[in-house]
């Protein structure tokens, strides 16, 4: 069974739909006994971070999170979830939950593109990404490919722990992770063959990842 | 680098699409969900999906057809078209659908933008615009009026205004929808499309005269649109999109060309 773990932010029907389309058992589960049990864990979200910490620290559901990096379940961050793993975020100064030494920043303003001049931000819609290092859950992914994303914060974790980039005015780190936990920014429920690509290697992951 | 989105947009009524695609015969043309899934594969970006049914007692018909919808293609998908409250929106986000597009009752009621945004995300908030050209006038300086009810009833509103309103109220995007270009396959307007996406930082899409594949180039690159909405270029089967999006990048238009 995976959890994908259900703190009241946006549409979470749209993972387990993908998930269940890869014909993997999934459960949408605000319970943290529901969330121990499963074999792995899905950490979505999108929204504000200091909406969401609030709610993880009031429902318990951050430690329900951390228990399961300790239980070394594989773990997949989505959008906010691959922000609110850092130490804090830029957004209103927000202290989250520590599980990757960093910080989630707000793209520049002004952003410009060395070609297309000013940027807009939100980053919203399907951009690349520029592997760093190889890792289980990029498996098979093509330089092609390209990901759906919506934000205006990305993770600033420590070098070592970048997986991918993804160029927009800046190169930011789009798919970070250590050990069991990995996170991308993108939405890869919403990223067509690419972004089930991404999730069926997660489904079948073992957490283990050596650099 | 920021892809440019092609965005295939499907009338809906009763739940059956009312524009078919003329030369595919494997699939049933008025089926909204078959439709979907054909543009999905083919390479769309998106799919907007706009419910022209006329009478709000048979609406949960679209609701069955934007649950059906999530469960065929994994990319975002938008629903507008008859949403006048927040249950309306809330009613299309659980279905499935990943954006709501909201239009004549935003310039009704400005507020419901500001709401949708707050209870669900500005990402998920689309304002469509429907808008004309009229004589440039002190009410309307920027020379483009917006409009309701296809463009029957003209509402005394300055377009550019209006687009700066509803971003400052937290609308995500902007659906650009030229009344003077929308069925010509002429053109997009042009003008007025660079003239809403250069004055507002959210990303303008353009809808509205697309008729073959200069017209969306045009609008991608001197119209400064972020995604061009396609309808009646790609349902008769003028070009599919994957021709669409290989003239675009043989152009050198930034283009999502792997699915």
């Amino acid at each position: 069974m995976i959890a994908v773990i259900d703190y009241r932010v946006g549409n979470l029907g749209s993972v387990r739909r993908a998930i269940e389309r890869l014909g993997f058992p999934c459960k949408v589960t605000g319970e943290t006994d529901e969330i121990l049990s499963a074999e792995r864990v899905i950490f979505p979200g999108v929204g504000a971070a200091g909406k969401a910490m609030e709610f993880l620290k009031e429902t318990g559901l951050d430690e329900a999170v951390r228990e399961s990096l300790r239980r070394e379940k594989p773990i997949l961050g989505i959008c906010l979830g691959a922000q609110v793993i850092l130490e804090r975020s830029e957004e209103n100064g927000t202290p989250c939950l520590g599980l990757i030494k960093g910080k989630a920043v707000r793209f520049p303003k002004p952003l410009y593109g060395a070609a297309e001049g000013l940027l807009k931000v939100p980053h919203i819609g399907w951009n690349g990404v520029i592997p760093r290092r190889r890792h289980p859950v990029l498996e098979g992914i093509r330089a092609a490919d390209e990901f759906y994303f919506v934000h205006s914060y990305y993770p600033l974790p420590e070098e070592e722990d970048v997986i991918a980039l993804t160029d927009y005015g800046v190169r930011f780190p789009s798919v970070i992770g250590c050990r069991n936990l990995i996170a991308v920014q993108f939405h890869p429920e919403k990223s067509g063959t690419a972004g089930l690509r991404l999730l069926r290697n997660f489904c079948m992951w073992d957490g283990r990842y050596v650099e | 680098m920021l892809s440019k989105r092609i965005i295939p947009c499907l009338d809906v009524r009763e739940g059956k699409t009312t524009k078919g695609i003329k030369f595919k015969e494997n699939i049933d043309i008025g089926d909204p969900v078959e439709m979907a899934r054909f543009y999905y594969e083919e390479g769309a970006d998106e799919v907007v999906f706009y419910d022209i049914t006329a009478s709000s007692d048979r609406r949960d018909i679209m609701i069955d057809v934007v649950r059906r919808v999530a469960r065929e293609i994994y990319i975002p998908f938008c629903v507008g078209g008859g949403i006048r409250t927040l249950e309306d929106m809330r009613a299309v986000l659980l279905a499935g659908a990943e954006k709501v597009s909201v239009n004549s009752a935003a310039v009704l009621n400005p507020r419901i933008i500001a709401e949708g945004a707050e209870v669900f995300g500005r990402q998920c908030v689309v304002l469509g615009m429907d808008v004309k050209k009229v004589a440039s006038s002190d009410r309307i300086p920027s020379g483009y009026e917006v409009v309701i009810d296809g463009g029957r009833t003209r509402m005394g509103r300055d377009a550019l205004e209006w687009a700066k309103e509803a971003e400052s109220l937290g609308a995500g995007e902007i659906c650009l929808n030229s009344i003077d270009a929308d069925g010509t396959q002429e053109g997009y307007e042009m003008t007025l499309t660079s003239l809403i996406s250069e004055n507002v930082g959210i990303p303008v899409i353009a809808s509205g005269g697309a008729g073959n594949i200069d017209h969306i180039y045009d609008v991608l690159t001197r119209g400064k649109a972020d995604a061009a909405l396609v309808a009646s270029v790609v349902h008769y089967g003028t070009h599919s999109i994957r021709q669409i999006k290989e003239e675009l990048n043989r152009r050198r238009v930034k283009v999502r060309m792997a699915w």
